[in-house]
């Protein structure tokens, strides 16, 4: 039958203050609290609960990246995903890795295990790009239901109900698809300890981008990462035309 | 979301979190010491139980947003507190107090991360309606 495979991020965790590191050239990563991509979450959350419901026969984790990834994919496991596919991916390749990458070795990854359904999060927080979903779709010249804060799958078709500015959209597209998981599609079950403890026993398969014939060459290069300019104090006035010829002399109005 | 159920899920976290700590102060958690001379063999998967339950509880507390340890020196003392109780239905009760402990735990660590997403990355109802500008956090 069907088998869903959910792509799952490791990022510093969503409540660390980040800081830049002295060189600027990225963010301080060692020794910091990292955990599982919010929107992944969800992703994994839709894909165990489409599971839960006999639309599809397996779910698959998938996470690219150094060893310590395999700590987010057996969360996945622990929230019931069946098995955990690792793409050892680390040093420099690491450090340049970006959707573009990501999205080949989806691909790869979707066609080898025939996959029905690629689900992913819709952004990571740490680089906030929203592109690795779509990329995925047209790469594999797949149909996509991004931003899908509902999800139906009907047959040999999925109902997306997707969220737009201004309101929502529901389409209508047809397996195999991409989905992207938005803030409210589910709310994702806590990896608890006892669940955590039964998904030692799934199998985690482990894989170089080389085995998919993806090269990780980055076309993209890093020049310089700054903090946030400070915000700078208000400056109070009197009466409205104070108001005014301020606005005219700083050229706004 | 409207903003009358932001305001409401404001509210409830910020009274979990009060709650959840009046919950393991002034509730009795169960250890359940060895089976003495005169005790029965009913304390035995008694005794797991509140073991595994005490495991699940500081697994969750890595999380709490005032520390792990401060989370762990309550748990630990919620549960010595109790630590003379023998009758099992009493234990039953207490160790059902301690799942319900984790189920708040897992809901106020959800409210939290989801109030977090939706501040970062969907502009507030009412800035957009008043037209001023988004703050900088």
């Amino acid at each position: 039958m069907s088998r869903v495979l959910v792509g799952v991020k490791r990022v510093i965790d969503y409540a660390v203050k980040i800081r830049v590191k002295p060189d600027q050239s990225g963010v301080v990563t060692d020794g910091v609290k990292h955990s599982m991509n919010p929107f992944c979450e969800i992703a994994v959350e839709e894909a165990v609960k489409l599971k839960e419901k006999k639309f599809i026969k397996e779910v698959v984790a998938v996470s690219c990246g150094p060893s310590q990834v395999t700590e987010t994919i057996r969360t996945a496991l622990a929230m019931g995903c069946d098995r955990g596919i690792h793409v050892e991916v680390s040093g420099k390749d690491y450090e340049a890795m970006g959707p573009l990458q990501i999205s080949k070795i989806f691909a790869a990854l979707a066609k080898k295990e025939e996959a029905s359904l690629v689900i992913l999060g819709k952004q990571a927080i740490d680089d906030d790009c929203n592109q690795t979903g779509q990329m995925t779709a047209a790469l594999l010249d797949w149909p996509q239901g991004t931003f899908a804060s509902e999800v139906t799958i009907d047959g040999e078709t999925v109902k997306v109900v997707r969220e737009i500015d201004g309101g929502l959209e529901t389409i209508k597209i047809s397996m195999p698809a991409v989905l992207t998981a938005d803030l409210r599609l589910n709310t994702p079950r806590y990896a608890t300890l006892p669940n955590i403890m039964k998904a030692k026993k799934k199998k985690i398969a482990n894989m170089k981008p080389a085995d998919l014939g993806v090269d990780m060459v980055s076309r993209v290069e890093v020049l310089r990462v700054d903090e946030p300019p400070t915000r700078l104090a208000g400056v109070k006035v009197e009466t409205v035309d104070d108001l005014v010829a301020k606005l005219k002399a700083n050229g706004t109005i | 979301m409207p903003i009358s159920e932001l305001l409401l899920f404001y509210i409830i976290s910020c009274c979990m979190l009060n709650h959840l700590l009046y919950v393991l102060l002034f509730s009795s958690i169960p250890v359940v010491k060895a089976a003495t001379v005169s005790g029965s063999d009913m304390a035995n998967p008694l005794r797991s139980e509140v073991r595994q339950l005490y495991k699940n509880l500081l697994f969750l507390g890595r999380e709490y947003p005032k520390g792990a340890d401060y989370f762990r020196e309550r748990l630990k003392g919620a549960f010595m507190k109790n630590k003379d109780v023998t009758d099992p239905k009493e234990i039953k009760k207490l160790v059902d107090r301690g799942e319900f402990v984790i189920k708040e735990l897992e809901a106020l660590y959800y409210l939290r991360k989801y109030r977090a997403m939706k501040k970062r990355y969907y502009e507030e109802e009412l800035s957009a309606v008043l037209n001023i500008g988004r703050p900088v956090d």
